[in-house]
């Protein structure tokens, strides 16, 4: 059996640094909501289809499940908790919000993360381009149909605001 | 007064969902905790001759393993709570670790609980067992038949129950016009809610309380259940379920691995927590549906329905589930005959043994499968008859002014205006300009098809007398109290366990509107049984009308109680004072008034208050209801097939439900959006696979396909609403309407596209392949 | 879903990567993106003692036209791809397929390496690869190995890569200009992989006869594989509709087509014709 050495692994979560120790085989998603204590970053399935885990690394959407925590050393991590806060939430959450685009919640997160990595890439996507957009995500409760109106609601409002690959950074800190 | 109804507000749940700061099982971290792990058995049915868990205990971060046979004694046994009458149900032992046999892939063999999860995990790979692998079986004709293996030695043939019911002769049958018969195979469906099963148990020794997080529908029951299986007294056993990631039924059983995660906790002394895994959930989480269907449905040529029966074979998987024996029988049965004046029905529902996943309550459970076949069987019978499918629906459906209706199988339909419905539903799609479209179409080589469902559901569960009457170990009512602080806020308890469905918003509007206070002002309590005494979770789309009905009673007490006070405030006599908007004002005078948080102040004070009136202002009730209720509607689908492949494009999809009155329209429509993409998920991808052996071939989100965002246009909804006359708000339920209602109007829509070959069946799921030998077999058979 | 435990080292170069190979014994595995290999890892399905992670290599990266191919880094990421000017202008059909991998997250992660270096034979690039004879240029310590795409693919997750070797890059011949390149697939409804994925690119010479044709298949077999039936039907021949139908027609002919649960040998089969007619109309319009 090989011995369950450790590795240091320094992220940028939210903002903020982190250092720990941890295995190599440690999952990002497990040291995120067991080291970090950040819990609003889910886990769904064990073969990266559901993407309730997605976070933005280096500002791409990832599923959190299938990277190594070492793997992103010296990254920058953004997860739900450093999208936005209630007085001051990112288009997206708003979205999700206003149109009812989610029910139990759980893969809400990682919904919402993707669909800020969507309209990074794509900030004016067509109803079929979000549909589309979404094949790395499973929500089971809303039948996607406000999802996507959620996600066409932020386009509107970061078309309104400016650049939407600014808002994430700007918004950091929530660790 | 402000209404309940109608307000699409935003939901306040989202605030902490939104942001990450929901509470889910596996979100929960105590001091001290330590992780299990669950060895399941990789075969069907095996005899387990030795378990050698020595490396695991030995294994570092390891605390304790254990086995079968560790819990004999210390453990009761897994429960079956829903046993229908004169069914000679058999409920067979079932431990939550096997002790002698395994009888599914997904069977408990060990439990491992250690220091961290990924320690937990591996000391799993370093249990040996020793199995005698046995013949399996899998299907449930077969596990019928002589010889067939057998899982329980104390259920021979592998019958689990025979429940019959209704009032079909074969006299009916034989002396019919026209018969229509057909055989469908309910296929099996993995719930899979996106959060999977959880538990967190933290047994405090020196108080002797158990707290345990549960991903739970019904965290009383699962009090109930775990106080008899754990033996610790339901008043120090606490079962918090606030935020639970969505059910659909896979949620209401009380499985063995919960109940283990309690065990380990009250053996060690420490918090534990146990979260399954995706595959671990396709295994050992309940399934669905999985029914062999043998229907006839007889009428006359000119297309009047006279008879139904049903012969279901029900799939009930290796032990019988919480309250899986109801859902081929008293779910299924009782709305076989669904919205149409049929006088003659029956079913014969035989609940068998199989070396699988147990199965229970899926979305609909019961009420999806009587839809389909009878359906189905409508479409079938209008083919037969030369007569259009809308046409025989309208001419059969009962009407508005036959209501309360008494059916063939002795329920009573509270109220309807089905043929609203359906005329509104054929409107919004156009259904006259379609079919000219369709037959245009077809020339150019295009097959396009319509699917039609007027369907009625039974929800509300339900009247307790009537639970006991089919079985259910427990009465159906529900608890609410609103407690009035002195400033006026509102705390509303409900003893419902909404996980998705909103009900912290509408419980909310309901009570805001009936005292007359601002929405923000109440806050809903749920899901943690040291704060509501008892009540029977969220399931069969009881919580509004049961659970709501129940907070609007608490809520007239309240109501009653600030009256007298304010009529002592205002000097006036009792009958004198009414009362609107949040406001008391004394008839006749109405600038002499009070507001409803100056009773609630006064309440509290209670130095001035009338004779024989306590301080302060609480209303409680337990609301039992005294009939079902029964929404009903009309969905159609538009599909294109396209021959080349057999895919099946959804172009058009129309829902008109009537769930009586709604009180929050946003998420009523929110709650058919999930039900369509469900019920289409049965029909057109969904299905769990096993191989002979009984190995779960569609185990993973890489072989069973979810529904995904893609395969969907834009739905349209509507709703009507006739209220339930039984209900003191009126309202039904909205919870399961589009899985209801979804599945069998895809696979009509699919078939009638296929009409032109001559297609009479498909087996669900509708996949390609399928779609696509059904037009081959078609085009060589014309 | 946890892997088993394993010993982790990052190399910074080529060179540090196959000294870390060599000294494991030959029992590490490299680890780029890990789409590939991590949900094996955790299924528990592939259980390595050492994993090497090649990801920071800057060896490995970039797009870059070498006379008349475009060499493409194995770190490159299937956005990358999709999105990169020289690959969407010269290697249309690779872009194509590229578009159309996994999910957003997945492109986002998972590399051209990465993909072909596992071989599932569901996969959709290597139908490009092998249509289009691109070579994998392999670094092993006893010298740089070139192999050719075609003989790359051997079996379901087995290839002709050397035990201790590193693919570095795949170089792709640039096809004429008056070429157009397309990858057409069925996904799985769940997995999103290839039930059947067919990549053509072809062209028409000024007499109207097609003068260029490469078509692959994945999903469909065993291993990935050049559909040369296909190629050899449409070779001069003006592109009309009865003879791109006659060609497609024999797009199963060169693979050894397996079934499955979700679709049979016989569909399969017949998808490949479907896919394979869709992308010769697409190509040849």
């Amino acid at each position: 059996m090989v011995k369950h050495s450790k590795v240091t692994v320094t992220l940028t979560v939210n903002g903020v640094q982190r250092t720990a120790e941890v295995e190599p085989r440690t999952l990002l998603v497990h040291f995120l909501r067991d080291e970090l204590g950040l819990t609003g970053t889910h886990i769904g399935c064990d073969t990266s289809q559901c993407g309730a885990c997605t976070v933005l690394l280096n500002g791409d959407a990832v599923k959190s499940c299938t990277v190594l925590a070492v793997q992103a050393d010296g990254a920058e991590v953004t997860t739900v908790e450093g999208l936005g806060t209630l007085e001051a939430l990112h288009p997206v959450q708003a979205g999700f919000w206003e149109k009812h685009g989610l029910q139990c919640g759980f893969c809400t997160p990682g919904v919402m993360m993707a669909a800020v990595a969507l309209l990074k890439q794509n900030p004016n996507p067509t109803e079929e381009e979000i549909r589309e957009g979404l094949e790395g995500v499973l929500c089971r409760c809303t039948g996607y149909q406000n999802i996507v109106r959620a996600v066409q609601y932020a386009a509107q409002q970061l078309a309104s605001e400016g650049e939407p690959g600014e808002q994430v950074a700007a918004t950091g800190g929530g660790a | 007064m402000a209404s309940v109804f109608g307000a699409a507000v935003k939901r306040r749940e989202d605030a902490r969902l939104i942001t990450g700061r929901g509470r889910y099982t596996d979100d929960v971290q105590l001091p001290g905790m330590l992780y299990a792990s669950i060895l399941r058995s990789p075969h069907a049915h095996a005899r387990i001759k030795r378990i050698d868990v020595s490396a695991a205990r030995a294994a570092s971060g390891v605390v304790a393993v254990f086995t079968g046979q560790d819990l004999a004694g210390k453990m009761g046994l897994i429960p079956t709570a829903w046993l229908p009458p004169d069914s000679g149900i058999r409920t067979t032992a079932h431990p939550a670790l096997a002790v002698d046999k395994v009888r599914y892939v997904g069977d408990g063999v060990a439990m491992v609980v250690a220091e961290d999860r990924y320690a937990a995990r591996d000391a799993i790979d370093l249990i040996r067992v020793e199995y005698e692998v046995l013949p399996a079986v899998v299907d449930q004709e077969q596990a019928l038949e002589d010889g067939a293996p057998l899982v329980h030695d104390d259920a021979p043939g592998n019958l689990a129950f025979h429940w019959k019911a209704g009032n079909a002769t074969d006299e009916v049958f034989t002396q019919a016009e026209v018969v229509v018969r057909q055989r469908f195979r309910q296929q099996r469906l993995i719930p899979n809610p996106m959060e999977p099963r959880s538990a967190v148990a933290d047994y405090n020794a020196s108080t002797g309380e158990l707290t345990m997080w549960l991903t739970s529908q019904n965290p009383h029951i699962h009090r109930l259940l775990l106080s008899g299986i754990l033996g610790i007294p339901e008043h120090k056993l606490r079962v918090v379920a606030v935020d639970v990631g969505g059910g659909f039924g896979a949620k209401i059983a009380c499985y063995p691995d919960e109940a283990l995660v309690g065990f380990a906790s009250l053996q060690l002394g420490r918090p534990v927590k146990w979260t399954e895994d995706r595959r671990e959930n396709f295994m050992a989480t309940t399934h669905g549906r999985d029914m062999v269907l043998d229907v006839e449905l007889a009428g006359t040529r000119d297309g009047t329905l006279t008879a139904i029966r049903v012969r279901n074979v029900a799939n009930m998987g290796a032990y019988l589930s919480t309250a899986a024996p109801g859902v081929p029988t008293i779910l299924f049965g009782l709305i076989v005959p669904g919205p149409y004046r049929i006088p003659y029905a029956g079913v014969d529902v035989r609940g068998v043994f199989t070396n699988t996943t147990p199965t229970d309550a899926y979305r609909g459970a019961g009420r999806p499968e009587a839809t389909y076949l009878l359906e189905r069987m409508v479409d079938l019978f209008a083919r037969e008859i030369g007569m259009d499918p809308v046409e025989v629906r309208r001419q059969n459906l009962i009407r508005a002014d036959e209501f309360p209706y008494n059916t063939a199988m002795g329920l009573q339909y509270d109220s309807g205006d089905y043929e609203q419905a359906l005329d509104k539903a054929l409107a919004m799609l156009g259904y006259e300009e379609f079919r000219e479209q369709q037959e245009k179409l077809r020339q150019q080589g295009r097959y396009l098809g319509v699917g039609v469902t007027t369907y009625v559901e039974i929800c509300g569960l339900g009247p307790s007398q009537v639970a006991g009457a089919v079985g259910f170990q427990g009465g159906l009512w529900e608890s609410a109290t609103v407690r009035v602080h002195p400033s006026g806020k509102v705390t509303a308890f409900t003893g419902t366990s909404p996980h998705g469905q909103g009900e912290e918003t509408t419980f909310a509007q309901i009570v805001s509107a009936k005292l007359g206070v601002p929405v923000e002002d109440v806050e809903v309590v749920h899901g943690d049984t040291n704060r509501i005494a008892m009540g029977w979770g969220t399931y069969g789309s009881r919580t509004t009308p049961v659970g709501g009905s129940a907070l609007a009673v608490a809520a007239d007490r309240v109501i009653e109680k600030a009256k007298k006070i304010a009529a002592h405030m205002l000097e006036v006599a009792e009958e004198d004072v009414s009362f609107a908007d949040g406001v008391f004002s004394v008839q006749g005078a109405p600038s002499r008034q009070v507001t409803f948080q100056e009773v609630a102040l006064q309440a509290y004070l209670a130095w001035n208050l009338p004779a024989g009136v306590e301080p302060a202002l609480e209303g409680s009730a337990f609301y039992d209801p005294t009939n079902f209720v029964y929404p009903f509607g009309t969905h159609i689908c538009v599909v294109e097939v396209l021959p080349d492949t057999g895919e099946v494009k959804i172009l058009r999809y129309v829902a008109v439900d009537d769930p009586g009155p709604v009180i929050n329209p946003m998420i009523a429509e929110g709650q058919v959006h999930g039900g369509i993409v469900q019920g289409i998920g049965q029909a057109l991808w969904e299905g769990a696979l096993y191989d002979e052996q009984g190995q779960l071939v569609s185990g993973t989100f890489m072989d069973y396909a979810m529904p995904k965002a893609r395969f969907f246009p834009t739905f349209e909804t509507a709703f009507t609403e006739t209220p339930s006359p039984h209900t003191p708000l009126g309202v039904k339920g909205i919870g399961e309407t589009g899985t209801i209602a979804a599945t069998p109007t895809v696979v009509n829509a699919v078939l009638d596209a296929l009409a032109p070959f001559g297609v009479r069946d498909i087996d669900m799921p509708l996949t390609p392949e399928r779609v696509w030998r059904a037009i081959r077999n078609g085009r060589d058979g014309a | 879903m946890i892997p088993s435990a394993f010993a982790y080292e990052r190399a910074e170069s080529v060179e540090q990567a196959l000294a870390l190979l060599q000294a494991s014994g030959g029992e590490a595995k490299w680890l780029a993106g890990g789409h590939s290999l991590l949900p094996l890892m955790k299924l528990r399905l592939s259980t390595p003692p050492k994993l090497i992670d090649i990801s920071r290599i800057p060896e490995l990266r970039g797009v870059a036209r070498v006379g008349d191919r475009l060499v493409i880094g194995a770190l490159t990421t299937h956005r990358e791809l999709a999105a990169h000017p020289l690959i969407r202008e010269q290697l249309p059909a690779l872009a194509d397929a590229a578009r159309q991998v996994g999910d957003l997250q997945v492109r986002n992660r998972g590399t051209l390496g990465g993909n072909l270096a596992h071989a599932d034979t569901a996969s959709d690039l290597p139908a490009v690869a092998v249509s289009l004879g691109a070579e994998l240029l392999v670094v092993t310590p006893d010298g740089d190995v070139v192999l050719p795409a075609e003989e790359f693919f051997l079996g379901p997750l087995v290839t002709a890569m050397p035990e201790n070797g590193l693919l570095k890059a795949v170089s792709f011949p640039v096809p004429p200009g008056h070429t157009r390149g397309v990858y057409e697939k069925f996904p799985h409804p769940a997995s999103g992989y290839a039930v059947a994925g067919v990549a053509v690119t072809a062209g028409v010479n000024a007499d109207g006869v097609v003068d260029y044709i490469r078509v692959g298949v994945t999903g469909a077999a065993d291993a990935a594989y050049r559909a040369k039936a296909v190629e050899d039907a449409l070779a001069g021949r003006a592109p009309t509709q009865e003879a791109l139908r006659e060609a497609a027609a024999r797009a199963a002919d060169d693979g050894v087509i397996a079934g499955d649960a979700f679709a049979s040998e016989e569909y399969r089969r017949h998808l490949c014709t479907v896919l394979a007619e869709r992308a010769l109309r697409r190509a040849l319009a």
